[in-house]
């Protein structure tokens, strides 16, 4: 019996309302049975075949059973929803309304404010908290430069890039070696980092941008493994496995720091190259190249027609999210003193990405909060530090099932006419 | 007489499937040109190849060399230029812009937006400009905006700035793509099916604007259409297609009679 | 020497073909039928391998009597059925509320799935390798090659023809094959003639979930340890055959999986060995940038 056929039996046995809570009590409950028996052995049996022993967890059982049953029923609950609501905003298509705008308005008189206490505040953070907090929220930043960079090439170009790593390599290994080899200094380095991964992510981008969205994201994939690979192997120019350590950290007009002192330089270092940032890209997206990279995001037929070269549009696109992982590279590098492959496998891009699309892909504060937040949890919780991949892979899967926007809905730029040229 | 579009026995292959078979056909300045046949004719496929989509197997399409609307041309023996497989970038940029059948808007930008990305190809700022917010980027920004809204209210879109273009009824998509194809300073427009999916007063009004975007604005008009009555109302010129073929051309009331065009669409209604 | 050593390359070669194409198999079909790279796939063949080593050693520890065939016929089946749930599940769960989203976005939640499936193996399990017992028998007229060839490559080559010659079957002449080649066609065209899409849909998942298994536990076998990391390499590897072949294409997997398998045994024999895994994609990159459509793909156009 299929589930349609079972639910009008039962309204049609019961009346509408005991019906339908029945039939969703068999659902939940079939769903429930059939996750008990599917995660079975790997939930309930564990086997260790070094100490040759068997474990079985029967209480699994229980837990897998309820959770399945509520779960379940939450998710149809979300999927009816979710139906329901597109439906309603096709028949509301026409409802424009003034409120809507003046609320803008009214968010961007607040906006000032609200970014300078912000700022503020972080600014304020190094002198509060303990080194091992600035640190961690060092770390945070970086990410939220790698978000914000990669944001720029999935969430405004729509290019899905999975091997958004590789320039993240370049940045951090071309200061590492240049540190270590030429003796150059942080500052020197910074641009040169970034400059080398553009033109990476150029000659990169050269071959591969006409292909179809799907296989350029396993080529991007692809790319960042080989290039790890080969940092891996090439132990006399990259150092292998072991890496790369005793990176100077940067140095500040010749001031001499302690260790402490070095700390919150390099915090307010990548503060400020975040900020930049922000800035730099929220130019970007309002502006001639943004639109047109968000054009190609949304049709890139109707962008050819529309005159733009999509070649160059992708091109710029690629290049700059690089870029921007070219200078989180070379802070990374700055800040760890230490770096090897390891840190730079798949599942970085991979992170990276989450944040992108959990923030919402294109919106620029949506992303730098994603990334702060999904960084800074596991770091202070270790209780979820364990699951926070689980949580990830999870939180993908619904995100693009419920929320394709992300958590904070993206609101386009209104503008307005300006009023010296109105009157004409 | 001064043709704006001249196509030279224009042909594309798929494999072994001619969707287009040396097909023929001129539009004149100022002039509205139908091009009408059944499903399947190559009438979308004759578009995309002069847009530049496809690569034309073969055959040539020309236009006035200096055919931007602002410049003079200047009667016989003017110099033609060929645009035949350049990229469709290119062709726009010289002056000739599309809508599509099936609407393809920037469903998740804003009206406003969407025409501000057809202006794109003449504008000039780049990825400097727009960081350091240069005079003059800052200039074009404003005059962008300002353009933009004058090309909205012309087509009558102007209430709609700010929403998103998903968010629009069906016939104000339509319309908002003829303007975002206005936005890019065509002297050609090509339509396909502009009136597909609309009510008989929409067609109407479309009817109307198109007429009046004609006159207002200097341009030639190229559509492919299904509404016998729209075409008939509308077109000086028509040209029928069937299996990739040309099989006549003339004004209304000599398509009206034409015997193989009866038998092409021999079912189908076609009298005004 | 160099003639047997060439020899043992080229059986390996193809041992570890089969195995990429029976993992393969599954992107191609699933990719054939809706367009989508199902990133998590090779997660399914990694809970594969997992279930038949829990089988196995379930069964030798608690019951030391019990025959060897036995117990490795109840490891592979147990491992097929659970891949193959697990497959069906998880088109249920991530990819069939996506049927009519863009095609990135199920992209992205497959790679959500991977993380997924991966960590909740990790947790559920051991982040450590596990010796992986031998499932396969060691035919004792095959010792005196040893060197040259074992008795597990032997069954790896046999099997996966066994199971091309099956499926191709399947899918030329039983009505579910007809089914599964109209939906991949078109997919709207099917339903209105009467096919169930969301069932072949379901159905193509299964029985690449299936092959996957058997690959899986097949290869740990042969290799004699897992952990829960083996399914992404293994599956970007097949996925790479998948591509190399034609995707889409039930023949071009196989041979894209063999010419990968074998450059592969001949890259690391002959060449260098640390460079094994960037083989497939050095041919990843040059495939899809000189060929995207594959050796025996077709081109598909793009519509306007």
């Amino acid at each position: 019996m299929n589930s349609k056929k079972l639910n009008k039996f039962l309204t049609d046995k019961f009346g509408d309302k005991i019906g339908n809570l029945f039939n969703e009590i068999i659902l939940s409950f079939i769903t429930s049975l059939w996750f008990m028996i599917l995660m079975f052995p790997i939930m309930i049996i564990k086997v260790n075949t070094i100490d040759q022993t068997i474990i079985w967890r029967w209480h699994n059982l229980i837990y897998i059973g309820a959770g399945s049953f509520v779960l379940s029923y939450l998710w149809r609950k979300a999927l009816k929803l979710k139906e329901m609501k597109s439906r309603t905003e096709e028949n509301s298509k026409k409802s424009f309304s003034l409120s809507e705008s003046l609320s803008n308005l009214s968010e961007s008189k607040f906006h000032y404010p609200a970014m300078g206490v912000t700022l503020l505040l972080f600014i304020l953070i190094p002198v509060f908290s303990s080194l091992y907090q600035t640190t961690v929220l060092s770390s945070a930043l970086i990410y939220v430069m790698l978000g914000l960079g990669l944001n720029i090439v999935v969430g405004l170009g729509g290019l899905l890039n999975l091997g958004y790593v590789a320039f993240y390599i370049v940045g951090a290994y071309s200061y590492a070696m240049l540190n270590t080899h030429f003796g150059l200094s942080f500052w020197v380095a910074l641009p040169i980092g970034a400059l080398l991964s553009t033109v990476f992510g150029i000659l990169l981008a050269l071959p591969i941008l006409r292909l179809r969205g799907d296989y350029l994201a396993i080529v991007t994939l692809a790319f960042a493994e080989i290039i790890r690979l080969i940092l891996q192997n090439e132990g006399d120019i990259f150092g292998g496995p072991s890496g790369i350590n005793n990176i100077e950290p940067p140095s500040f007009f010749g001031f001499e720091f302690g260790l402490d002192g070095k700390t919150v330089l390099m915090y307010y270092i990548i503060l400020f190259m975040t900020i930049f940032t922000i800035f730099v890209i929220f130019r970007l997206e309002n502006s001639r190249i943004g639109r047109a990279w968000q054009a190609l995001r949304e049709d890139e037929i109707a962008t050819k027609s529309m005159g733009i070269n999509v070649t160059m549009t992708k091109l710029t696109s690629f290049a700059l999210g690089a870029t921007w992982a070219g200078f989180a590279g070379v802070l990374f590098s700055a800040k760890t003193a230490f770096i090897n492959p390891d840190s730079f496998t798949i599942w970085e891009s991979v992170i990276i990405l989450c944040f992108v699309v959990l923030g919402g892909m294109g919106s620029i504060f949506g992303v730098a909060i994603a990334a702060l937040i999904l960084y800074i949890l596991p770091e202070s919780l270790r209780a979820f530090a364990q699951y926070r991949m689980l949580v990830y892979g999870i939180s993908l899967v619904l995100m693009m099932i419920f929320r394709q926007g992300g958590i904070i809905d993206v609101k386009r730029k209104h503008y307005k006419l300006p009023d010296n040229i109105k009157a004409d | 007489m001064t043709h704006v579009l001249e196509v030279n026995n224009l042909s594309k292959h798929f494999g072994g499937l001619k969707a287009v078979d040396e097909v023929s056909l001129k539009v004149e300045k100022n002039q509205i040109v139908a091009l009408i046949g059944p499903n399947g004719a190559g009438k979308t496929t004759f578009f995309n190849c002069i847009t530049g989509m496809y690569k034309p197997t073969s055959g040539e399409i020309y236009i006035p060399s200096s055919a931007h609307r602002d410049s003079h041309i200047t009667g016989e023996g003017h110099r033609t230029k060929a645009i035949h497989g350049l990229n469709p970038h290119v062709i726009t940029e010289c002056g000739i812009a599309r809508t599509f059948q099936n609407i393809r808007l920037f469903q998740n930008m804003t009206v406003l937006e969407n025409i501000m990305i057809g202006r794109h190809c003449r504008l000039s700022t780049g990825i400097i400009g727009a960081i350091f917010r240069t005079r003059k980027s800052r200039l074009e920004e404003s005059e962008l905006i300002h353009d933009s809204h004058e090309i909205l209210t012309k087509i009558g879109l102007e209430n709609y700035a700010n929403e998103f273009a998903k968010n629009l009824p069906y016939g104000a998509q339509r319309k908002l793509e003829i303007a975002r194809a206005l936005a890019t300073d065509p002297f050609l427009l090509l339509l396909d099916e502009p009136a597909a999916g609309m009510n008989p007063q929409e067609t109407k009004e479309l009817d109307g604007l198109i007429v009046k975007l004609r006159d207002t604005e200097d341009l030639s008009i190229l559509l492919i259409e299904h509404d016998m009555n729209l075409v008939m109302s509308l077109a000086e010129n028509i040209y029928v297609m069937d299996y990739g073929k040309l099989i006549a051309q003339g004004t209304p009331t000599q398509i009206k009679s034409d015997k193989k065009v009866i038998e092409a669409y021999l079912g189908e209604e076609i009298d005004a | 020497m160099q003639l047997e050593y060439f020899i043992s390359l080229l059986l390996g070669g193809l041992a570890k073909g089969s195995i990429y194409a029976l993992i393969a198999l599954g992107y191609t079909m699933v990719y054939g039928i809706i367009q989508l790279i199902n990133f998590a796939h090779g997660e399914i063949y990694m809970i594969g391998a997992f279930t038949a080593l829990i089988f196995s050693t379930v069964i030798t520890y608690t019951m030391p009597d019990t025959a060897f065939l036995i117990n490795v016929g109840i490891s592979f089946t147990g491992a097929i059925i659970f891949a193959a749930a697990y497959g069906f599940t998880m088109e249920r769960i991530a990819y069939r509320p996506l049927r009519n989203a863009p095609r990135l976005s199920a992209l992205i939640s497959a790679i959500g799935m991977s993380i997924l499936l991966q960590n909740y193996v990790l947790l559920a399990q051991t982040p450590d390798f596990l010796p992986f017992p031998s499932l396969v028998p060691n035919f004792s007229f095959l010792e005196p090659i040893e060197y040259i060839v074992s008795s597990n490559q032997i069954v790896i080559i046999v099997t996966t023809i066994i199971v091309m010659i099956l499926l191709t079957l399947l899918i030329k002449f039983t009505r579910v094959g007809k089914a599964m080649r109209a939906t991949a066609q078109d997919k709207t065209m099917a339903q209105l003639i009467g096919i169930n899409v969301d069932k072949i849909i379901a159905i193509t998942f299964v029985i690449g979930s299936s092959t996957a298994a058997l690959g899986g536990v097949l290869i740990s076998s042969n290799i004699g340890q897992i952990n829960y990391y083996i399914g992404f390499i293994a599956g970007i590897k097949a996925f790479v055959a998948a591509v190399l072949g034609g995707i889409g294409s039930i023949p071009g997997a196989v041979l894209g999986s063999l010419i990968l398998g074998l450059t592969e045994s001949f890259g690391s024999g002959y060449i260098s060995s640390d460079y094994e895994d960037a083989f497939a994609f050095i041919f990843l990159v040059i495939i899809l940038i000189f060929k995207p459509e594959g050796i025996l793909g077709r081109k598909d156009n793009q519509k306007v």
